[in-house]
């Protein structure tokens, strides 16, 4: 048997959050966080929480398991319970809670959507595509990959602190792919909203982002390239 | 987007002054660290002496200028971010920078009398 705790909070009939202890039947197998949610969903359909294709993907069960960040689809027991210690489920830190392991992303989202996640080019569209060579698309890789799962931005302090004003690791890698981009045509527009004293120089460089991002990706390393490229405008 | 008063209202700026000033004051600390490992005998003269000469009176004089923008800056990132009531925030700022003031007018009446 496994023993869980989770968060839990309705904030229509309880006045504050608590925590709730499961014991769970594993059947001795070695499941997925998610696995052992759906386990105790059977328990207690009153424990909410979002999921959607269950494996790495969608980057919907995003939450915080025994103290750190992780999809809770592709995060095994094994990797974050040792011995006979309860498994943690707690909401992704910093955000307003909706309900149990539900928490409000609207702050995250309008931080993406200040960077412009998407292509500007304002020259005569070809008659077919905007063509890329294979280098060009290659300083992309390990930047589109973000699937926007909050881990990496509800783990930082500086988002904790000024989640309106700091764009945060995830928005800040995004805010890189397009710089970035051959095709994008921004790059001076886009540099200068990031060059106030928050958006991006919040970043204090502690990686915390890196450390929890389930699809092992850099934003420390995005956030210097953007820097260097403000200081390369800059000097 | 937001930008209240911090030192030069760019975070380029803020980053460059913050890393610049960081390196003065390291190479200030060298400087003075090696007079202590080298010189024979540490006294009230000797001291005087060796900082009463102009050169070492200036890159003090920097030092005590870097002390104050390197903190300026790092205190208003303190309060933007732990401080959130305006008031609080605004008494604290202005506190950090009378101190900070009254420390450089301070250091430079202390360099000029030597």
């Amino acid at each position: 048997m496994l023993k869980v705790s989770i968060y839990r909070y309705n904030p229509e009939i309880d006045s504050e959050p608590h925590m709730k202890d499961y014991q769970v039947d594993t059947g001795g197998k070695d499941l997925m966080v998610l696995d052992v949610l759906s386990l105790i969903k059977e328990q207690d359909p009153t424990l909410s929480y979002r999921r959607s294709c269950r494996e790495g993907v969608c980057g919907s069960d995003g939450m915080n398991i025994n103290g750190k960040n992780g999809l809770a689809c592709v995060t095994a027991i094994s990797d974050v319970v040792k011995g006979n210690k309860p498994l943690v489920v707690r909401p992704l830190p910093g955000l307003p809670v909706i309900r149990d392991l539900v928490v409000d992303l609207t702050l995250f989202y309008q931080q993406y959507e200040k960077i412009k996640p998407y292509l500007i080019n304002d020259t005569p569209a070809p008659a077919i595509e905007r063509l890329q060579s294979p280098e060009e698309r290659d300083k992309l890789d390990g930047l589109y990959e973000c699937i926007l799962c909050a881990c990496c931005s509800t783990a930082c302090p500086s988002f904790w602190w000024n989640p309106d004003k700091f764009v945060g690791p995830s928005g800040l890698l995004q805010a890189y792919r397009f710089l970035i981009d051959s095709r994008d045509t921004a790059t001076s527009e886009r540099l200068a909203d990031l060059n106030d004293p928050f958006s991006l120089f919040r970043c204090r460089g502690i990686m915390n982002c890196v450390d929890v991002c389930p699809k092992g990706l850099n934003p420390t390393k995005a956030i210097g390239h953007i820097r260097k490229m403000l200081l390369q405008q800059g000097v | 987007m937001v930008t209240v008063t911090n030192l030069s209202r760019s975070g380029m700026s803020d980053w460059i002054i913050q890393r610049f000033t960081a390196v003065l004051l390291a190479v200030y600390v060298v400087v003075i660290a090696s007079y202590f490992f080298c010189a024979s005998e540490a006294s009230y003269e000797t001291w005087k002496e060796f900082m009463s000469c102009l050169p070492l009176k200036i890159f003090t004089l920097l030092a005590v200028i870097s002390i104050a923008a390197h903190a300026w800056i790092g205190l208003w990132t303190i309060a933007t971010d732990y401080i959130k009531p305006l008031l609080i925030r605004a008494i604290y700022l202005i506190a950090c920078g009378v101190a900070t003031f009254v420390y450089v007018i301070w250091a430079f009446q202390i360099l000029w009398s030597v």
